[in-house]
């Protein structure tokens, strides 16, 4: 049975920006519309004067097709319309034009615990949720045994949700969701939540559903490793348009390179997130042996990674740091200068240059990614991923024709040997 | 798991060049005997040809209501209910007492202010079983509009995250107010029995009467919880409002009080009616016009489809703009 699941046609939304001067938060009040009336009308009839508002299309003649019991990845930056295609499929939202058509029923985890009531008890919150996802009932009464000892909250049964730790939540609600026996389940960046063990599980599951069980799932996340791993396709959005479609790990690749520059990136206004105007972030480089400018290393040698960068007043708990990422968005290592323990109280406004040393012999060779990022745990993110460098390790050692080794890293680790002295060299007993 | 690759590239009529040129190569095929007239539609792969389960497309105008998918959805709907059942009163030392306490304590008030002050007349009732009687109808009201209201607003963030029919939020919270009116005409009844007002077959009227009393305010709630997405000045003037029909119908007055040419005018309201009804059945004195009451089922029927229908147009907006 290979058919189509979904099936997408020229999907676009628009979302209007008002600049009527609203400044408050968007909401519409009766007193705004009916003071804006009169004008609107002139608008109206004359067509004249400067539109009043800009459109948005979050969504941009968005086409593609799904198929049956496949495992569908999208991915993007942040406002790329990935959320607003799924709320489309999920008919939570309508398009402006085009149309979606679906082949089953859908199932939707856009956010995990949806329709949790922390008053209620687990029990209910299971009835409650379960319902809301469209399960009847007797469905959710026939695999309630199973939700809840897949969740491993037997003993909880019977408290309040509020009563629960962040971590038995997220595991109850996934849960719920995770038996809703959708043919189609849209998944969006739930897997974030929750510990490893259990993002394991949740992977498993999903993994599950979507080979064993036969079902369509569509995923949304920003865990390129997740997508590399569970989607055999992946769609790469880019402000409402599909940017590349294909082989998830051509498109993982394609998207982590896409803006990476070689060797260094500069800002020479500097750049920051949104509404951060205590850092900048100047440049970022990479050096290798000799100290030279290039994204070319050899796999022997050390390079080092520099990170240029301002504070305009003190900051407390600052982190300057970045991942190195395989080519598939498999995170290798995560590293900050606050690791340091004289990096970690407070940092005078100024400009500064941190410089983080990797040894030679660590990578194997192979394409991978460096994204830095800067902000204050808990706190505050100052700088997002996204600035990043490509960097390409070139196998240089002596292994001569030796086959080349599996893993990310090809650390050179040390080895003893002690030599005993036994008396019977015969291993067998 | 090795799956087809089937994306689509997003030029605009990729999809529909491919079942065009599908369409031509079937009647060349052997079997095809006679080559009929060019098919009505174009002959399309399997997937085509079975029918969506659904078909998400933008919709103008007004939508139809959509029962069959509301009846899927019971069972959220008995769960909502219970839920705000369960809430409602949680955390309270008196729990369900309120749901009595509320009516009564306005009964008294109004029996010493209307009854004793302005000596309202009362149909010859005893005053106090008079205004519990209009009060237990309009506690429903108030509850219902209240409660439903702004609902959809407390429920953001289900609107935001999940599809299920929406007209199930204001309904729910209709439906559980109906609990609080079972509830409250226990107490009239045991006043009822207090005062020796007799039980008589006309009691039989009150389901009759709570139909329409539960169409009535859902249809008025849907409006309000539809408009309040847009505008969140209605969860404001929602107090007000109940406040002002409450005077506007015969709750602490009979309609006796109204000058006979207003009437008609006056029964416009269904609340009228329904009040009316409502003393009616349980004093047995006051009249039951059936001009009157035609008027109140027809009002309140319109109310509720009024409600529905404009619910299910605003409703297509609410994920945009909660």
């Amino acid at each position: 049975m290979s058919d189509v699941a979904i099936s997408v046609e020229n999907l676009s939304k628009a979302f209007k920006i008002a600049h009527e001067g609203n400044a408050r938060g968007g909401y519409r009040t009766l007193r705004d519309d009916l003071i804006g009336l009169p004008r609107r009308l002139l608008m109206r009839l004359g067509r004249s004067g400067p539109p009043r508002s800009e459109t948005f299309w979050a969504l941009n003649d968005v086409s593609f097709e799904v198929k049956r019991g496949e495992v569908a990845g999208v991915i993007g930056r942040n406002g790329a319309g990935k959320s607003t295609l799924l709320k489309i499929l999920n008919r939570i939202t309508e398009p402006t034009s085009g149309t979606a058509e679906i082949y089953g029923r859908i199932g939707a985890l856009l956010e995990v615990g949806t329709g949790f009531h922390p008053e209620l008890t687990g029990r209910e919150n299971v009835f409650m949720n379960g319902a809301i996802l469209g399960m009847s009932r007797a469905e959710i009464r026939r695999k309630f045994d199973e939700i809840v000892s897949f969740a491993e909250v037997e003993k909880f049964l019977d408290t309040p949700v509020k009563r629960y730790s962040s971590g038995m939540y997220v595991r109850l609600a996934f849960a719920i969701a995770a038996h809703l026996d959708p043919e189609i389940l849209l998944i969006d960046e739930v897997l974030v939540v929750g510990d490893t063990e259990f993002q394991k599980k949740c992977l498993g599951k999903m993994e599950d559903v979507a080979t064993k069980e036969g079902r369509t799932v569509i995923f949304v996340s920003h865990n390129l490793g997740a997508i590399a791993q569970l989607c055999s396709n992946t769609i790469w959005l880019d402000a409402g348009v599909i940017r590349v479609a294909g082989k998830s790990s051509s498109v993982v690749t394609q998207y982590l390179t896409a803006d990476a520059r070689r060797g260094e990136i500069a800002w020479p206004h500097g750049t920051a997130n949104r509404h951060v105007d205590e850092f900048k972030l100047f440049a970022i480089r990479i050096r290798n042996a000799e100290g030279r400018v290039t994204s070319v290393l050899e796999n022997t040698k050390p390079f080092s990674v520099e990170i240029d960068y301002a504070i305009a007043k003190p900051l407390w708990n600052l982190r300057v740091g970045f991942s190195l990422m395989t080519s598939t968005g498999f995170c290798v290592f995560e590293t900050y200068d606050a690791d340091h323990p004289e990096f970690r109280s407070s940092r005078a406004p100024g400009r500064y240059t941190a410089r983080c040393q990797i040894p030679g012999q660590l990578l194997s060779p192979g394409t991978y990614i460096i994204s830095v990022n800067a902000g204050m745990p808990n706190n505050k993110n100052l700088c997002a991923p996204g600035n990043v460098l490509v960097l390409d390790v070139e196998e240089t050692s002596v292994r001569g024709s030796m086959p080349a080794r599996g893993g990310i890293i090809q650390p050179n680790l040390s080895w003893k040997q002690e030599t005993h002295h036994v008396r019977e060299t015969s291993l067998a007993h | 798991m090795q799956i087809a690759l089937a994306f689509q590239s997003s030029k605009p009529l990729a999809l529909r060049e491919r079942y065009l040129k599908i369409a031509p190569l079937s009647t060349e095929s052997p079997i095809v005997t006679t080559v009929a007239e060019v098919p009505a539609t174009p002959i399309r792969t399997q997937a085509r040809q079975q029918k969506p389960t659904f078909r998400i497309r933008p919709t103008k105008g007004w939508a139809a209501l959509n029962i069959g998918e509301l009846w899927k959805y019971r069972d959220l709907l008995w769960i909502l209910v219970e839920r705000d059942i369960k809430l409602i009163y949680k955390q309270t030392a008196l729990g369900i007492i309120w749901v009595v306490l509320q009516p009564l304590i306005a009964a008294v008030i109004f029996a010493v202010i209307f009854g004793r002050v302005a000596k309202l007349p009362s149909d010859g009732a005893p005053y106090l079983l008079f205004v519990f009687c209009g009060l237990t109808v309009w506690t429903y009201f108030s509850q219902a509009l209240q409660r439903a209201g702004n609902s959809l607003v407390r429920s953001s963030h289900l609107i935001s995250k999940v599809y299920f029919p929406r007209l199930l939020i204001p309904l729910a919270n209709t439906l559980g107010a109906l609990v609080d009116f079972v509830v409250v005409l226990m107490v009239l009844f045991v006043l009822m029995a207090i005062y020796g007002v007799p039980f008589t077959f006309r009691l039989a009227a009150i389901p009759g009467f709570l139909i329409l009393m539960a169409f009535t305010a859902t249809g008025v709630a849907l409006l309000f919880s539809a408009l309040s997405v847009k505008y969140r000045d209605c969860t404001y003037a929602l107090p007000y409002f109940v406040q002002v029909w409450m005077y506007a119908s015969p709750v602490v007055y009979p309609i006796s009080m109204v000058p006979a040419k207003w009437q008609p005018l006056f029964a416009l309201n269904p609340a009228v009616g329904l009040i009316e009804g409502f003393r009616w059945a349980v004093l047995g004195r006051g009249a039951l016009e059936g001009s009157i009451l035609s008027l109140t089922i027809i009002v309140s029927l319109l109310a509720l489809f009024i409600g529905a229908f404009f619910f299910r147009r605003a409703e297509r907006g609410f994920a945009d703009i909660i």
